[in-house]
């Protein structure tokens, strides 16, 4: 059964912003009935889809920002300047010149080759990507996975789509799934069938190359009972003048004894704002996993989940999270335990540099007459200048007896002993530095897929410049 | 009494407020600003952040009245049953916000230059140190509406100050009385102490008809002056049905120390904010707390370990035992200022469940703005162990005994911590005698 898979490198932003359209689709400036309306026609919704959309126009209409405890600065969203859908082509060319120098030089320390600089950058490189989109395809075609985008999911394989879809996160969930339910478009659509393991990670890039715009992807994973996928997405956007959003909704459903593993390197230009609803539900003896890094974006709150719905379910959240100048990491993890004997592990590990603010919200709900359910959570805070900042908010009920819970949250600097050490050792005092952060991050970064990990330490060595002195 | 007594008697509070009695213009000002602020505020919704959790609902305030006068009988079982410790430096004790009796401390203290007295006499003979100190903190962990309710209606309360250098070796004790159905009072202790002082207060909050509903709102300023040494210990044992809140801030100057005890025992609802904030080089804080939740009773404990200043330490811990319906609710936070380097803030709160039907809600938070700092927190949520038990028992020792042996022990662990065993004893005689009554 074992099929020789090559490795898999599906850039599903090429599906959204590549492909040479002849129609132009633009929505628009602003959200109303009409952009639901111009976004439902332009993707031949169904109508259950078109009401789906209106509904969740009307909720995030209805509900207030939720800054009686989030960031102020969701304020400065101005949801009447955001364009809503750009159909494929619409996009403004661009040539590797015009991009940012900033952006360049980043791609070029990170050592990202010429070819794929310019593909995250927004530049051409569609028919490279479309050649290891379809080589990916076929490969797990033939074990019978679907892999395609949330569009082409909904057409094709609607009873699998429309049985899962919006039922691990509800329309009203809150203001922004709400937003994503009204005006979704792209994102990933994974069925994985039973006993199905796939081997490589299936991949995907999300870009924002257009001002203005919002991105709303939707993506939905359904790993059937005894089947394993890993899924890893990378973000990146160039760096626009205006404040961009970003506001998908993640939801992965791992039945009976399935295991599905979501990797996120967030990676946004300091301009966006990232928020984000993700959640898993993990039936009888299933494991949902979230590894999440979170080094770009202005505003990033997101609080991977994991529902806990059968007994001996598994769920867990491995967060990074790097804060820099002008920079809130407001990131955690939820684990709602539903079920006897569910375990779950929260393990978040965040830095600040400079005026950065990272922030641990997280929630723990283990309900009334559950037994033998567990939960572990750490979290752990690095503070490398005087004016960087770091919180951690969580929120843990516990009903009953038979249960344990534990939250343990510790606050450090980096030691200037190891420093003063390692400068001993001939390293300046910024490869030192450095060196300390990779390694407090580095159990965590170690249960990485190679590729990201190498990304991840590239990144933090990165952001970590500069700020020393 | 006077004639406001009367006028009071059985008013509702929410009817308006009512001048119970000649205070100084100024302070009058004060309380009729405050009612317009506590009017104007809104009520708790659990939405808000403070409030996460809490049943507010119980805190419909409309059936609540001002108390009523004492009988002689009732006056004679309060004085009677005012048993607190043993040895003691002072003693007052309020009913219905009355000063039944005061136990005036030594002719030593008072050479020395300490003041115990009533809260309205206070403020006229000590008007310059009342005004610095009274309320001077806003009451910002969520109950700043029933913080102005208490500034209207309090009525009178304890002011303590301890010179320069004067240290009260034996404790100084406060009881407060609730007596009548739907009463209400409005505690306060103004507790001041100057350098290198000492003292230790124990306040007791009791009801005198078990049944009857009422409800009580307290604040307490405790201000800890240079290198002084501040313990104030409060027994909390309202009646059952009673909704009680008590805000209290202390402050601690440099090298000043300051430690607090909470035991809640009674009442239905109770919320217990505890701000300390820590504004000199060398400061220490210790916030401690116990908890014995049964039936269906909530407590809901809020703090804020606020370092401003560098060089500080803080250091809470609070322990929670939860049987039947009931729920305990902590929400607390470490803050360290920017640039109040050095701080060492530690947080722990450990719920140990022995029920099916009980909820523990834990938010320990830390919010640090500055980067030389050793900050940790933990929470954890269990029940007894099963080995523990299974000792005793082989021990000969029946399993309900053994139970209430482990959970005495989980508890005494934050007792101990005060260090004063008369307390410790009191204290652990207030928690037997829970066990006790769940048994009859």
């Amino acid at each position: 059964m074992k099929t020789e898979t090559p490795a898999i490198d599906i850039d599903r932003g090429k599906g959204d912003f590549f492909y040479p359209e002849a129609h132009v689709r633009d929505a628009g400036v602003g959200l109303s009935e009409k952009t639901i309306h111009y976004i439902a026609e332009v993707k031949e919704d169904p109508d259950w889809v078109r009401e789906y959309r209106l509904r969740g126009l009307k909720t995030f209409l209805e509900k207030p920002l939720p800054t009686h405890w989030a960031s102020k600065d969701l304020e400065a969203i101005d949801f009447d300047k955001i364009r809503y859908y750009l159909s494929p082509g619409t996009e403004p060319k661009r040539s590797w010149e015009e991009v940012p120098d900033d952006i360049k030089r980043t791609f070029e320390r990170l050592g990202i080759p010429e070819q794929e600089r310019k593909f995250l950058a927004g530049v051409e490189a569609q028919f490279d990507s479309e050649a290891v989109y379809s080589n990916i395809k076929k490969a797990v075609g033939e074990q019978g996975v679907i892999f395609v985008g949330s569009r082409e999911g909904l057409k094709n394989y609607p009873e699998i789509f429309r049985k899962w879809f919006g039922k691990v996160i509800p329309i009203a969930d809150n203001k922004f799934s709400a937003l994503n339910s009204a005006v979704f478009s792209g994102g990933s659509f994974i069925y994985v069938p039973p006993g199905v393991k796939v081997k490589h990670p299936l991949q995907a890039y999300f870009r924002i190359n257009a001002e203005n715009f919002g991105q709303f992807e939707r993506t939905l994973i359904i790993a059937d009972e005894g089947s394993e996928v890993t899924y890893m997405e990378g973000c990146t956007a160039p760096k626009f003048n205006t404040p961009t959003l970003h506001s998908a909704v993640v939801e992965l459903i791992a039945l009976k004894g399935a295991k599905i593993q979501y990797i996120t390197v967030q990676n946004w230009a300091s301009n966006v704002f990232n928020l984000v609803t993700k959640r898993g539900l993990a039936q009888e003896n299933a494991e949902v996993k979230w590894i999440d890094c979170n080094i770009g974006s202005r505003l990033t709150m997101k609080y991977p989940s994991v529902i806990m719905k059968g007994r001996k379910a598994r769920g867990e959240v491995l967060s990074i999270a790097l804060a820099n100048d002008g920079q809130h990491q407001d990131t955690g993890a939820k684990m709602i335990h539903a079920a006897d004997e569910t375990t779950s592990n929260i393990v978040s590990k965040s830095i600040s540099i400079g005026k950065g603010r990272a922030t641990y919200r997280g929630l723990v709900h283990v309900p009334k007459h559950l037994k033998h359910c567990k939960n572990n959570t750490e979290c752990d805070a690095l503070l490398i200048n005087a004016t960087s900042r770091t919180d951690t908010y969580p929120a843990i009920t516990v009903r009953g007896t038979g249960n344990a819970v534990q939250h343990e949250a510790s606050v450090s600097q980096v030691s200037a002993e190891q420093i003063f050490y390692m400068q001993q050792r001939g390293l300046s005092e910024a490869q030192a530095m450095s060196l300390s952060v990779n390694g407090f991050v580095n159990d965590l970064v170690r249960q990485f897929p190679m590729e990201y990990s190498v990304e991840l330490k590239r990144l933090i060595e990165l952001e970590m410049e500069g700020s020393v002195g | 009494m006077s004639l406001a007594t009367h006028e009071k008697q059985a008013a509702p509070i929410l009817s308006g407020r009512v001048e119970l009695r000649e205070f100084p213009d100024w302070f009058s000002d004060q309380q009729r600003a405050a009612w317009k602020q506590f009017q104007s505020l809104p009520n708790p919704t659990r939405k808000d952040q403070a409030w996460r959790f809490a049943n507010v609902n119980l805190l419909d305030l409309t059936r609540f009245k001002y108390g009523g006068t004492l009988t002689a009988e009732e006056r004679a079982a309060i004085l009677e049953q005012s048993r607190g410790l043993d040895d003691i430096a002072g003693r007052m004790i309020f009913a219905g916000d009355e000063l039944i009796e005061r136990d005036v401390i030594s002719d030593q203290l008072k050479k020395r230059g300490v003041i115990f007295q009533s809260l309205e006499r206070a403020m006229v003979e000590h008007t310059d140190l009342f005004r610095k100190h009274f309320m001077s903190q806003p009451a910002i962990l969520g109950s700043a509406k029933f913080a102005a309710l208490h500034q209207a209606l309090v009525s009178s309360g304890t002011f303590l100050y301890v010179p320069r250098g004067v240290e009260i070796e034996l404790p100084i004790e406060i009881f407060h009385w609730l007596n009548g159905e739907n009463a209400s009072v409005f505690p306060h202790l103004l507790l001041v102490t100057d350098e290198l002082a000492k003292v230790t207060v124990i306040e007791h909050f009791r009801s005198l008809e078990v049944k009857s509903p009422g409800f009580a709102c307290g604040v307490n300023d405790l201000v800890a002056g240079p290198g002084a040494k501040v313990t104030y210990v409060c027994a909390q044992n309202w009646a059952d049905n009673v909704v009680a809140l008590q805000m209290n801030t202390t402050t601690v100057d440099h090298d000043a120390s300051a430690m607090s005890l909470n035991l809640n025992i009674g009442s239905r609802y109770s919320r217990f904010e505890s701000l300390s904030r820590l504004i000199g080089e060398g400061g220490r804080s210790d916030l401690l707390a116990v908890a014995v939740a049964k039936h269906q009773q909530e407590f809901d404990a809020r703090t804020l370990q606020d370092h401003i200043s560098p060089h500080t330490a803080s250091d809470l811990l609070y322990k929670n035992a939860l049987d039947d319906r009931a729920r305990t609710i902590f929400g607390g936070l470490i803050r360290v200022e920017r640039h109040a380097h050095f701080a060492d803030a530690y947080q722990k709160v450990r719920n140990l469940l022995l029920s099916d039907d009980a909820e523990a809600n834990s938010m320990p938070g830390l919010e640090i703005l500055a980067d030389n700092v050793r900050c940790t927190h933990g929470a954890t949520s269990g029940q007894i162990e099963e080995d523990q038990l299974f000792y005793l028992r082989s021990r000969g020792i029946p399993t309900k005994m053994a139970q209430r042996l482990l959970v005495t022990g989980f508890l005494d662990e934050v007792i101990q911590r005060v260090d004063h065993p008369a307390i410790a004893e009191h204290l652990h005689g207030l928690i037997e005698e829970k066990f006790a009554r769940q048994v009859r």
